[in-house]
């Protein structure tokens, strides 16, 4: 009796898991219709009020790369949804898992309809889900063609926020350590130069007590939130100035001029620095902008996005320039700001007509609406390079304002050559040379090898 | 009574043979099919043949982490089992407190791999800072964080399988074996490791697969830093996948080739242990 009771409960509990299977299921999907029903409805209403009929019933999904532009883009989304009706998802990658994040989002049933690559090595592996956006609202407010990736005719991707990166400085203790005895300079204004770029570092580290830092430099994390500061936008300005002797803008192999150049500035942020080299690979992004920000070191290697981490501390505007990356080159006297942009949306060709029709549209509205524009140019601080954003809509900050100053001071800017680097793996092995060569455990060989021995390896395996 | 089995079969089995179907057999078998093709998404793979399996041994981190990967079995198989087997011979001795003991012992194995290797990584990075050391300075240190992170861990989970073997021990086998004249040493070597031989062959199972297909604990705990010296085989295998444009299908041969290990060594294993259980 007692053995017959206990396998009818068991039978019982089987079958309910099955049917709360099945009713789950089908809660959800009424939830979606009531959903899709209840935004058809604002449609109709939104509709009849402002003609914005286009929208149709098409849906947007943006797979945002930016972390640190999130809560902006959500906010933006929901305006957009508001005001006419189609649904706009924000999702943001977590930092350095775009690519995976896209590779298993882009084959779903509800894939992005707008992403992003990050120039044209990216592209080479998007070009096939790519929307030519030649016809496209947004192409027509593109400055130049600069800004966007091309495949023969047609515009696979649009970039959408131009970013500029340096060294940047925490004016104040630079202002105090001028007011030393015996400092090597009197104003920032004087470094021009690796020379004395390395002096000052290297007095500024001598006499951390005195200046109540913990080093020259914010910590050189290896950690994969802040290798990327190393491995791939330092790494720029020895590409630069070697496509710049060549006069070319890619190659399919890299000779290492700068090498030198390149050891001699990872060598000061090493040594000058608020942690001891053999503690680097475990230091983070945020390790860094904390150390920045509470003012334990006067220099951070990094660009205009990172404005909101530094300042979200106590430091204000006034605290805050930018100075040039400099690594001993010839006539570096003259040389700006790295600006360029890695940031190009995308549009999922893949995606149904009138998914893709609703993101042309939501593009379009970003970057001609108020709502959209004052939001990129003032809340997330891009400088874009659309003409829509001429009258007024003007990003605001000291990093992006000191690299106009450098541009109106005659300087070069730098560009972002890095985007002809011939694979992800190249900036990892290169990042890996790097920090075995800061904590003592390899030797500097091993980046020369990565560099350009990996370089043509990785050209070839990416270009078979 | 045969008969109703047979009739009522498929409403039983039926279930959790489609799950099966859709979770196991379905995905091996377009996993197979992919380790052939040249993709980005699964969506539109190309098939090219066996050049993912040839680039497979040209890829030195593979190699590497197969050998890493062996080295960690085999210390963890040891290390966890044998402390497991110790633990439960002193909670089976009647001692104060022992529910408690086991409990405690019992409970890291309920929280997630990613979670742990996140909350050893600041415990064993907090230590080493002393020593002006990280964890992934060398994969060394890595090496021994993770056999830390994964003894913690399973030994709870291996001591109640050890301990409900070890209570499944005929008293008067002991108590013979005592008459008799035997030392604790003799009763351990005859007696009880013969007795709890089953015990064993699943704790050797588990441990020994779990430690080959390790993935969580080594992505949270180094990443496979520094320059992919502490990477294990499913890691390698992941970021050969993602990390890696053009290498999916390569990735994809791997995973192949590693179940066909992993499968292989647990046969072989389960095996050797068998033949060394006795009957009771």
């Amino acid at each position: 009796m007692k053995k017959k009771l206990v396998s009818v409960l068991l039978c019982a509990s089987m079958i309910s898991t099955v049917l709360v299977g099945c009713g789950s299921g089908e809660t959800s999907t009424t939830d979606n219709a009531a959903a899709t029903e209840d935004t058809a409805a604002e449609e109709t209403t939104d509709d009849a009020a402002t003609e914005t009929a286009t929208a149709g019933d098409g849906a947007v999904y943006y797979l945002n790369f930016k972390p640190e532009q999130d809560e902006q883009w959500q906010t933006l989304a929901k305006t957009y949804t508001e005001e006419t009706g189609t649904p706009v998802t924000v999702i943001t990658a977590a930092s350095g898992t775009y690519e995976q994040t896209l590779k298993s989002e882009i084959a779903k049933t509800e894939a992005p309809t707008l992403f992003q690559v990050n120039g044209p090595v990216g592209l080479a592996n998007w070009k096939d889900y790519c929307y030519d956006l030649k016809d496209s609202e947004l192409y027509t407010y593109v400055k130049s063609d600069d800004f966007v990736l091309k495949e023969g005719d047609a515009v696979d991707g649009i970039a959408y926020c131009i970013e500029t990166y340096g060294i940047i400085y925490n004016k104040t203790l630079l202002t105090d350590y001028c007011a030393l005895d015996g400092a090597v300079i009197s104003d920032a204004s004087e470094i021009n130069n690796f020379e004395t770029l390395k002096a000052v570092a290297d007095d500024i580290q001598a006499r951390k007590d005195e200046l109540g830092v913990a080093g020259a430099f914010a910590s050189a994390g290896m950690d994969s939130s802040s290798d990327w500061r190393f491995k791939t936008h330092l790494a720029n300005l020895p590409i630069y100035y070697e496509y710049k002797d060549k006069g070319i803008g890619s190659t399919d192999a890299i000779e290492g001029t700068y090498l030198d150049n390149y050891k001699q500035i990872w060598d000061l942020y090493i040594t000058d620095s608020t942690c001891a080299p053999a503690l680097l690979s475990s230091k983070t992004g945020e390790d860094a902008a904390a150390e920045f920000a509470t003012g334990m070191a006067v220099f951070y290697q990094n660009g205009t996005w990172a404005y909101g981490d530094i300042t979200s501390d106590g430091l204000t505007d006034d605290d805050l320039g930018m100075l040039p990356i400099y690594i001993g080159a010839e006539g570096e006297e003259n040389q700006g700001l790295c600006t360029g942009s890695e940031n190009y949306w995308c549009v999922n060709k893949n995606a149904s007509e009138a998914d893709i029709q609703a993101t042309l549209d939501f593009l379009a509205w970003v970057v001609t609406s108020d709502t959209g524009r004052n939001s990129l140019a003032n809340d997330m601080g891009f400088v874009t390079p659309f003409t829509t954003f001429d009258d007024g809509y003007k990003a605001s900050n000291p990093l992006i304002n000191a690299a106009d100053e450098y541009i109106a001071a005659g300087k070069t800017a730098v560009s972002w050559n890095f985007s002809s680097i011939p694979s992800e793996t190249w900036k990892d092995n290169v990042g890996n040379a790097l920090l075995e060569y800061a904590q003592g455990t390899g030797e500097w060989s091993a980046v020369e090898t990565a560099f350009v021995d990996g370089w043509k390896t990785e050209y070839e395996a990416a270009n078979q | 009574m045969e008969k109703s089995i047979k009739k009522y079969f498929p409403i039983f089995a039926l279930p959790t043979l489609i799950a099966f179907t859709i979770g196991f057999i379905i995905p091996f078998a377009l996993g197979v099919y992919l380790s052939f093709c040249k993709f980005t998404t699964i969506n539109d793979a190309k098939f090219v043949g066996i050049v993912n399996y040839q680039k497979i041994f040209t890829d030195p981190t593979f190699i590497h982490a197969l050998w890493y990967t062996t080295l960690f079995t085999i210390v963890s198989v040891i290390t966890i089992n044998v402390l497991a087997f110790t633990i439960a011979m002193l909670l089976t001795k009647g001692i104060r407190g022992t529910n408690i003991f086991r409990t405690v012992f019992f409970m890291p194995n309920l929280i997630g791999g990613i979670v742990l290797g996140y909350i050893w990584q600041l415990i064993l990075n907090g230590i080493l800072l002393y020593f002006e050391r990280t964890l992934t300075f060398s994969a060394t240190y890595g090496f021994w964080g993770l056999i830390i992170l994964m003894n913690w861990q399973q030994i709870g989970y291996m001591m109640i399988i050890y301990i409900a073997g070890i209570q499944n021990i005929p008293t008067d086998l002991i108590e013979a074996a005592k008459i008799d004249g035997a030392t604790n040493g003799q009763i351990l070597r005859k007696v009880t490791i013969p007795m709890v031989m089953p015990s064993i062959t699943i704790c050797s199972f588990l441990t020994l697969t779990n430690s080959f297909k390790l993935f969580d604990q080594n992505l949270a705990l180094t990443a496979g830093a520094p320059s992919n010296n502490s990477q294990m085989l499913a890691l390698n295998i992941f970021d050969t996948f993602y990390g890696r444009t053009g290498w999916e299908g390569v990735g994809q041969a791997k995973a192949v080739v590693f179940f066909i290990m992993v499968a292989l060594i647990a046969v072989i294993q389960l095996g050797v242990t068998r033949k060394k259980e006795v009957q009771q």
